[in-house]
């Protein structure tokens, strides 16, 4: 049953009449993992926050530096040099008391990640290098845990949502990550500061649908987000027979770090 | 002949000799090396790059690596 407060607080997707209370409730009971509280995390945690999604997750190892602020809107500058994830949850519970906040003070490798994401019913990539990204496709496609995707360089981003048996995933597009230092990611390449906001918040909108079970989810679909161009397209991608996860004869059958995509300011920060 | 890359008509010479290796390069695109080819829905295995000849109407889609987040 829902507070006063609650009804108040959530009043704008309740009377969405696809939402309703149970809709809200459906987010309460809703548990969501975020892994990196950077420029994606930043808005979906805070936006799953205001939602209301009752349990989330953050992980993350590093700390709040001066360059982050242009883009990583969780923190602010007294936050420089604490913990992301503390910085984050300090922001998240101060939005919304109502929400649980677990936060991994950790890099996610092979060893940590099954139970980090276990819990959880959908997990959001927020990571900022490859060897993260196909840990987290790996391990989901493993666990059977519905994820989405998120990348972004210069002025473009892009985003995919993998749903467990039906889509497909992120190694049916890219079977294997590119070597170290192949192309920049991180503090090689620049990004424009708006850019993670306008893919992590596409990211979070997946989650809610998610949890609510409505809409049509960026499965078998890579959105691309140009923001010079100002376009958004979708292309189909369907699933690879000879993906090395998913396909029919998988070569990957447990989880691995992928240690040669990772990259120097990667191996910095270890 | 006449392609859709992107999403985009794009008017390539090269009929019946055109294969992806070559359209790469036409299109000078980005770390090729790279770079996923999808080619009417499907992607394309790398080492089938060099004899895929494109023919007309084709509808070729470059999927790019993207690795930042932070």
């Amino acid at each position: 049953m829902f507070t006063e407060e609650q009804i108040e607080r959530y009043s704008r997707h309740i009377i969405l009449k696809e939402v309703g209370g149970k809709g809200q409730q459906k987010l309460l009971d809703g548990k969501v993992m975020i892994i990196g509280a950077g420029g994606l995390g930043s808005p979906i945690a805070l936006y799953l926050a205001a939602a209301g999604v009752g349990t989330i997750g953050i992980a993350d190892a590093d700390l709040v530096e001066l360059s982050n602020l242009q883009r990583q809107i969780a923190h602010q500058t007294k936050d420089i040099g604490e913990p992301k994830v503390l910085s984050a949850r300090a922001k998240m519970e101060a939005m919304n008391p109502d929400v649980r906040v677990n936060t991994y003070h950790a890099w996610i490798n092979a060893g940590n990640i099954r139970d980090i994401i276990d819990e959880y019913d959908f997990v959001i990539d927020g990571t900022d290098n490859f060897a993260a990204k196909f840990l987290i496709n790996d391990a989901c496609v493993l666990a059977g845990k519905p994820y989405s995707h998120g990348g972004i360089r210069h002025f473009v981003g892009q985003t995919l949502t993998f749903i467990p048996g039906q889509s497909a995933c992120y190694r049916c597009i890219f079977p294997t990550p590119p070597p170290k230092d192949a192309i920049p990611t991180c503090s090689q390449a620049g990004v424009l500061g708006v850019l993670p906001g306008v893919i992590g918040m596409l990211q979070a909108t997946e989650a809610l649908k998610y949890l609510l079970g409505m809409g049509e989810l960026l499965a078998g679909r890579l959105l691309v987000y140009d923001a010079l161009a100002m376009t958004f397209r979708t292309v189909q991608v369907r699933r690879n027979p000879h993906c090395p996860i998913c396909g029919e004869n998988p070569t990957i059958t447990k989880l691995k770090d992928e240690l040669e995509a990772l990259n120097v300011c990667d191996l910095d920060k270890k | 002949m006449n392609l859709k890359v992107n999403g985009k008509p794009a008017a390539i010479d090269g009929k019946d000799t055109l294969n992806i290796t070559k359209l790469l390069a036409e299109l000078k695109v980005e770390t090729p090396e790279y770079v996923t080819v999808e080619l009417n829905g499907e992607v394309l295995e790398r080492e089938n790059f060099e004899n895929t000849l494109l023919k007309d109407g084709d509808e070729v889609e470059f999927l790019y690596f993207m690795g930042g987040g932070s």
